[in-house]
């Protein structure tokens, strides 16, 4: 589904990816964790597409094409989602016609007509339902006063009427309570199909408590360092990402005296 | 030869066919308005409040000026439908610089409102026009002088006392002739006590290869506890000028909304000056500017809090791209008297590309201690980071453009009293925005902005 080949990229001509390496089948869930300053956002901009990074070499290929040669809207319709850790605000813009334009888009980029106002209303019911959202947040601006739990339930949300392929969720976990955290954790289980993957970028373990990862990676330094199964977030969680570090840096100086 | 010589040359020789076609009241000020222009000229590019609109450059050319009265045969008044009526309006037209009598829109008016032809209306009620005409435009303005100078016909509204009028009294100026033409139209509104009235204006061009210059003024008096909402919406071509300048008299406890919205234009000055005579009372002005390929738009406003307890709030947004210009400046005075101000002014614009350019001047002049006012200018592109979290979720680049400007003007739009004419103000805004030739689809005979 996914090929990520020595993958490159920086912003304001600092590199923050230097040679990622990874491999998403259908059905998968990997988790990507990662101390500070890792990458670990750099590489979900980098992969919707976010044209304040540029990559420098390697390759992406998304279900057998380019993704690299895609706009970040084709890389939508082509089945890329990803969810924000800071979903933004738009003033202005209501989330219902937001919701339209994102359906028709879509439905324009496969050749069909815009959807009907009766189907439409009831797509947004049937997926709002999902994360438990609530309806009078449909008449309001995109994210604005949303709390923190309702803008991460509205990422899902989107997920859900827009149906990806492939979900990168960015830290949904961060700024949610227990309860929060359960409905979006349940949303995207409620999601997942034997066809569609997930790289879920995260922090904490607890997350992967709710959303039971196939592979987890470990980014450090702008490279997947480390690549486990599901003890590997225990592993981290009990004894933190130093003795990662220790091990990478080492490895690095061995190379640098080589 | 400078601009305003051919204007001074032309009332020299022909006042006396000018006044032979006009109405006492109106000829009673030309002399002034004259000796103004002949003693002042047109203003300059560096006189601090016309820097952004060239007066010599737009007046220069010989549009013509009809002050014979020749019949101009046209008739759009059959044929014409605005775009935006709402549940019930009453509309006149102004065919060029005359009133134009349309059929059956008296009919729904209560009594008590009269909405007539300035020139018809000095006939029949001489003493009420010269009390009002001239009475809140100051003279020595250049727009006001060249006016008074020429004007002939314009649209006189008067709500007496107590009188509500539920529809909205739509007025809609048309050029169309086929040789270019200057129209010099006024507009008298006086709302007495306690009455209460929305106007709409509609500027349209529907000869788009001609150039037509409008020089109009519009004068209001609004009485004690009167309200009046006034909108005025100019969708004509890029080879129309608008010079307008709007007075405004408030008395206590009045209640005014001017809503100035820039659709499709040429080259624009809209000024409004408006002055608190009583206190309580309140002004809330609102302005819109769309701009594109080579259109330019200047604002004036200047509000003047004289009398304590009132209160004023301005925004006014411009979307400036292409090759456009737009500039707003506004000054809010508060007279050492006039306490317990409250006065706020908000000028927020979008460029659009690396050629427009955008000019902002906000400004406040405060003679005493006991106000809360504020200002405040920001002139900025797109938010980068909107239009990437739309694009993620399929929305095309254009697409997104295109909400965020539209979105960025949405609370100008909201200011807008009544929910029709809101919800049809997006809609042609939304047309404006996507491109398409005309905001007003459902007229016999678009113009072309």
């Amino acid at each position: 589904m996914l090929s990520v080949k020595d993958l490159h990229a920086e912003i304001d001509g600092k590199e923050i990816l230097r040679g990622v390496n990874l491999e998403v089948k259908p059905g998968e869930v990997h988790a990507i964790m990662g101390p500070n300053g890792s990458g670990k956002s750099t590489l979900s901009m980098v992969l919707a597409g976010n044209p304040a990074y540029s990559v420098t070499s390697g390759e992406v290929v998304f279900m057998g094409k380019d993704l690299l040669e895609m706009s970040p809207d084709v890389r939508s319709h082509e089945g890329l989602f990803l969810g924000f850790q800071y979903p933004v605000e738009i003033p202005g813009v209501s989330m219902v016609n937001f919701m339209r334009a994102a359906v028709n888009a879509k439905r324009k980029y496969f050749g069909e007509p815009p959807m009907g106002a009766t189907d439409f209303l009831k797509l947004m019911r049937e997926k709002r339902a999902v994360v438990e959202l609530d309806n009078k947040l449909a008449s309001r601006s995109v994210n604005e006063g949303f709390s923190g739990g309702e803008k991460k339930r509205n990422e899902i949300f989107q997920m859900a009427v827009l149906e990806p392929k492939l979900s990168i969720l960015d830290e949904t976990d961060s700024g949610l309570d227990v309860d929060a955290l359960r409905i979006v954790a349940e949303g995207v289980n409620k999601l997942r199909t034997p066809e569609n993957s997930a790289i879920v970028i995260t922090h904490y373990q607890r997350l992967l408590d709710y959303i039971k990862p196939d592979v987890i990676h470990v980014l450090y330094k702008g490279r997947i360092v480390y690549t486990g199964g599901p003890e590997l977030a225990l592993e981290i969680e009990e004894k933190g990402y130093d003795w990662i570090k220790a091990d990478v840096d080492s490895q690095d100086e061995i190379k640098g005296e080589a | 030869m400078a601009a305003v010589d051919q204007y001074i040359s032309l009332w020299n020789e022909h006042h006396a066919l000018v006044d032979s076609n006009a109405p006492e009241a109106l000829n009673s000020l030309r002399g002034a308005a004259a000796e103004v222009l002949a003693h002042n000229g047109f203003p300059a590019l560096n006189e601090e409040i016309y820097r952004h609109s060239d007066f010599e450059k737009i007046l220069s050319p010989d549009y013509g000026i009809n002050i014979g009265r020749v019949r101009i045969n046209v008739n759009p008044a059959e044929s014409f439908r605005c775009d935006v009526p709402m549940l019930s309006t009453s509309l006149f037209l102004v065919v060029n610089d005359s009133f134009a009598e349309t059929s059956g829109c008296r009919d729904m008016l209560p009594a008590g409102v009269e909405i007539a032809s300035l020139a018809a209306f000095a006939r029949s009620n001489p003493d009420f026009v010269k009390r009002y005409y001239g009475s809140v435009a100051d003279i020595s303005n250049p727009i006001v002088a060249l006016n008074t100078l020429f004007c002939q016909d314009g649209v006189v509204i008067h709500v007496k006392k107590g009188i509500k009028v539920e529809p909205t009294l739509q007025i809609v100026n048309i050029f169309n002739n086929n040789t270019p033409l200057l129209a010099a139209r006024r507009v008298l509104i006086v709302m007495d006590e306690d009455s209460e009235a929305k106007v709409l204006f509609c500027d349209h061009t529907q000869s788009p290869d001609v150039d037509f210059c409008s020089v109009q003024v519009v004068e209001i008096v609004a009485a004690e506890g009167s309200r009046l909402d006034f909108y005025d919406l100019e969708e004509s071509s890029k080879r129309t000028s608008r010079l307008s300048s709007l007075w405004l008299r408030q008395l206590a406890g009045s209640e005014v909304l001017l809503d100035s919205m820039t659709l499709y234009n040429g080259t624009t000055r809209n000024e409004f000056f408006t002055r608190f005579a009583g206190s309580h009372a309140r002004l809330r002005m609102l302005g819109m500017g769309i701009e594109d390929e080579s259109r330019r738009l200047d604002t004036y406003s200047r509000i003047s809090h004289d009398c304590p307890d009132c209160s004023s709030d301005e925004l006014f947004k411009y979307v400036v791209d292409g090759d456009a210009v737009g500039s707003f400046a506004g000054l809010i005075y508060v007279a050492e008297g006039a306490v317990k101000t409250e006065a706020y002014q908000s000028n927020r614009n979008l460029v659009g590309s690396d050629t427009a350019k955008m000019h902002s001047k906000p400004q406040l002049e405060i003679y005493n201690d006991d106000v809360k006012c504020s200002h405040g200018t920001a002139i900025g592109q797109l938010d980068e980071n909107q239009l990437f979290y739309m694009m993620t979720r399929g929305i095309s680049g254009e697409e997104a453009k295109l909400m965020l400007k539209q979105a960025f003007m949405s609370d100008v739009i909201d200011g807008v009293s009544l929910p029709p004419l809101r919800d049809r103000l997006k809609l042609m805004i939304e047309r404006r925005f996507a491109g398409e030739q005309t905001a007003c689809a459902s007229c016999p005979l678009p113009c072309q902005n």
